[in-house]
């Protein structure tokens, strides 16, 4: 484990409705508990009522509020790797991409789950976009496709206060400072508004802004 | 006027229809997955099809201030398609999916043994999932086509009460409304049904159990229809709660048997200013 966990199983059952709700996060992470012990010697992706189809499902039986804090969850607890991690990824709902993003830190040690980070920072959905700038990917993504990352989240509208590890990231980087001050220009010669957020992380790049 | 469009197909439609819907008192869509004009030769096709009605037209109808839904199924013309049918198999897990309401489009094309099995395999897949299922009557031959997706709809284990017959019109809904299901009117251009004979279905007919669609898709068809439909019954003496009965409570009653349905849409947040959230930079 790389990161703390996002959310308890204490915190999550306190955030679930009724008992209802928490009986069938019980099951489910009695199920996702399995897997690592008892991984299926025949890939049976469709069976019923694996811990994945609890795993789509977790929004209407815990409050959709609650689904994202419960995804992660029982991820964790199935101590999914990354070729699990893919599958959901792929086989996903938007909702079921975003959890398996949060959880890449808490689950994946190297680099080798980036292909998930790339292909929701490929998206146009803001909410893959700010899921997708977590700390996985403050500690692996490279630097061409990070800033490319912060610039996606100011085109979009996508708060900068996603992006984890930003001071630190941003400290020094001349290409970024650049890449900001382009963009600035550019906003501005088209009469339009250049975004707070951009002032606030060229400040971070500690260069000299040079004229907007 | 809120307004409910049961069937239409958003991912062949512009940001300027969802303005237009939303002007229009359009505050909830459901996309079921159908033919794109273009035949698929892929499974692989499907699940990008089906992924961004999961996902990423979810997205563009909230930013229009629209809740949107969809139907998963492998439809009939593409059953007819080896290559295609794979598509059966990977169904379930897609159905388990939260913004999916029913199983459809399914139903009859050219009534041939593919689209048989097609219609009956993916009916049970609909009584497994707990979901109802949106059956389309076929374009040619509509009336013969009716009487046999009904018997298949009797023969499968899944209620006529969660069942939606659509595409109907004056030869066809006699027959329909005695099965038992719920009737689905679709509201076209020059094809189909118009406001008009809607009307008058409606004033023969009642108003229970019967839904109006535009159908609206890449083809000549109009996303307001819903609305002009509605005009067009307090043009003709309806009352609002009719109108409202019609282009609202019963969509939300039919998609709503499936326990998954959520009309309460979050507000927009953050149209950029001067920038397309849509286009993301590039």
């Amino acid at each position: 484990m790389t990161h703390p966990l996002p959310w308890t199983r204490a915190e999550v059952e306190a955030l679930l409705p009724d008992d209802a709700a928490r009986a069938w996060l019980a099951e489910a992470l009695a199920d996702a508990a399995c897997v690592p012990t008892a991984p299926p010697t025949a890939p049976a992706p469709y069976a019923a009522d694996t811990w994945e189809l609890r795993f789509a499902a977790a929004g209407r039986h815990c409050g959709h509020d609650n689904a994202d804090a419960v995804r992660t969850l029982l991820l964790t607890e199935a101590q999914a790797g990354p070729e699990t991690l893919t599958r959901l990824y792929r086989h996903g709902s938007a909702a079921e991409r975003r959890a398996v993003l949060w959880a890449l830190p808490t689950l994946v040690d190297g680099p080798h789950a980036l292909h998930l980070v790339e292909d929701a920072l490929r998206s146009n959905d803001t909410r893959l976009v700010a899921a997708a700038v977590g700390p996985y990917t403050a500690v692996h993504l490279d630097p061409h496709a990070w800033r490319h990352a912060v610039l996606k989240c100011l085109f979009t509208g996508v708060t900068l206060d996603a992006v984890a590890s930003l001071a630190r990231r941003a400290a020094g980087d001349g290409e970024l400072a650049r890449m900001l001050t382009d963009y600035a220009a550019e906003r501005t010669a088209a009469g339009r508004e250049v975004p707070d957020d951009l002032g606030r992380v060229l400040t971070l790049t500690g260069e000299e802004p040079k004229e907007l | 006027m809120r307004i409910f469009d049961p069937h239409i197909h958003m991912t062949s439609r512009t940001t300027d229809d969802y303005e237009a819907m939303y002007a229009a008192g359009v505050r909830a869509v459901v996309e079921p997955s159908f033919w794109l004009g273009q035949p698929r030769t892929d499974p692989a096709s499907f699940y990008d099809y089906f992924d961004a009605l999961l996902g990423w037209e979810p997205f563009r109808a909230a930013q229009y201030g629209i809740a949107h839904h969809c139907t998963l199924a492998l439809n009939p013309k593409e059953a007819n398609d080896p290559r295609c049918r794979p598509v059966l198999d990977a169904l379930p897990r897609y159905l388990a999916k939260d913004c999916v309401v029913a199983v459809g489009e399914i139903g009859y094309d050219s009534m041939t043994p593919a689209e048989d099995t097609a219609v009956a395999a993916q009916l049970q897949l609909a009584a497994a999932h707990g979901l109802p299922a949106l059956v389309h009557t076929p374009h040619r031959d509509k009336l013969a086509g009716l009487h046999r997706t009904l018997d298949v709809v009797r023969e499968s284990s899944l209620p006529v009460e969660r069942v939606l017959l659509d595409h109907l019109n004056e030869t066809t809904v006699e027959h329909a409304k005695d099965s038992g299901c719920w009737l689905g009117f679709s509201v076209y251009p020059d094809t189909k049904m118009d406001e008009d004979r809607m009307v008058t279905i409606l004033k023969t007919y009642g108003t229970e159990k019967i839904l109006v669609n535009s159908a609206a898709d890449w083809g000549k068809s109009d996303p307001l229809k819903t609305r002009k439909v509605a005009d067009a019954m307090l043009a003709a003496g309806f009352g609002e709660d009719d109108v409202d009965q019609v282009l609202w409570r019963n969509p939300a009653a039919f998609y709503g048997l499936s326990g998954r349905l959520r009309l309460d849409v979050p507000k927009p947040e953050g149209l950029h200013e001067g920038n397309s959230v849509l286009r993301g930079g590039e």
